[in-house]
């Protein structure tokens, strides 16, 4: 009966249901939609070091935020726990071009070969996980925002900015997509 | 109160009204949505690098018809809740104040850097949360990763153009 909850949902249903977070979170308590954030709030809580940029009372600012943080954290866990095992059906197209990379593993919900510890040390794990986590960190905080704060809530608010950073986004990513992945991946 | 472009508050989800710590109650409203948010990004798969690669190759409209149609459904609620000058449950006027767009500089050079990670990692901040839920547990190391990235920029911000 909930089989449904646990497959893979369609785009017009995943796509609005992502928009409704925005009026949620505006009428609980007027905040704002947007994780990135989350990592300013993290490094104010407990980073070491004096800087001032992190000396705000992250409490009042962001404490809401990172309470939602753990909950998506909890929601994965609860999403991956409660259902059967799910492979990610990618085109056929995007198969074939990761498979020329060397990825051979679609059973996960990332590439088994590079998203593990023991692959963290590799050149392929090192600069996917470790690299990409640092850009991501750093960007977001660059550009006051991420995927949902300025794709989402800001487009959504009709913000010029957030278009600027969204057509950012994807300038990076497509420069990371063609230009990068590919001596990475081959393992230059 | 006003905040310089350049402070932490700007960043995203910060609001510019002032704040006080929320009610136990209101905590764990968000703890729910929070919840809901880990489970709908999971089902929708866009936590999967997978499917970032497919996009970033244009090889389906999936996460296009995701992105779109989530910013079509937000855009029409903040109008609708613009427009009816409805309260939140706090009670607090709902304000969606813009952000400064001063040179544009920090939006196109720091979305470019974020968009650099995106395709590396395959997630964004709220999926590396996610993915750690998903028995990803590697993106741990991600995600210290991005604090590492987050408190660099806090460093060198003052010598940065925005």
């Amino acid at each position: 009966m909930t089989a449904w909850l646990f497959r893979e949902w369609p785009w017009y249903v995943a796509g609005p249901l992502i928009g409704l977070f925005v009026p949620a979170l505006l009428l609980v308590g007027n905040q704002v939609f947007g994780i990135s954030a989350n990592l300013s709030h993290l490094c104010a809580a407990f980073a070491p070091g004096k800087l001032e940029f992190f000396r705000y009372d992250w409490r009042k600012v962001g404490l809401w935020n990172l309470v939602f943080l753990a909950g998506v954290l909890i929601g994965g866990f609860l999403a991956f726990h409660g259902g059967p095992p799910q492979t990610i059906a990618i085109s056929a197209d995007t198969r074939a071009a990761l498979g020329r990379l060397g990825i051979h593993d679609f059973s996960g919900v990332a590439p088994r070969e590079i998203f593990t510890w023991h692959a963290l040390l590799t050149v392929r794990g090192f600069v996917l996980v470790v690299v990409g986590g640092f850009l991501v960190g750093f960007g977001t905080a660059y550009a006051a925002g991420c995927t949902s704060g300025h794709a989402i809530s800001g487009l959504a608010n009709l913000e010029l900015p957030s278009l600027i950073a969204v057509l950012g986004f994807f300038a990076g990513g497509l420069a990371a997509t063609y230009f990068i992945l590919p001596f990475v991946l081959r393992g230059l | 109160m006003t905040t310089p472009s350049t402070s932490a508050f700007d960043g995203c989800g910060a609001s510019s009204s002032e704040q006080q710590v929320p009610r136990p109650a209101f905590l764990s409203v968000y703890l729910l949505l929070g919840i809901a948010f880990g489970f709908v990004l999971s089902r929708s798969e866009v936590i999967s690098w997978f499917r970032i690669q497919e996009m970033f190759r244009f090889q389906s409209f999936r996460m296009y018809g995701i992105i779109g149609s989530a910013v079509v459904t937000a855009a029409a609620s903040v109008a609708l809740i613009k427009r009816s000058g409805i309260k939140s449950v706090a009670g607090e006027r709902i304000t969606t104040p813009a952000k400064p767009l001063g040179s544009g500089i920090r939006y196109a050079a720091g979305g470019t850097i974020f968009g650099l990670g995106w395709a590396l990692t395959g997630a964004c901040p709220g999926p590396l949360f996610a993915l750690i839920g998903n028995g990803v547990t590697v993106m741990i190391a991600g995600v210290a990763s991005a604090l590492a990235g987050t408190w660099a920029y806090g460093w060198v911000h003052i010598r940065l153009p925005h």
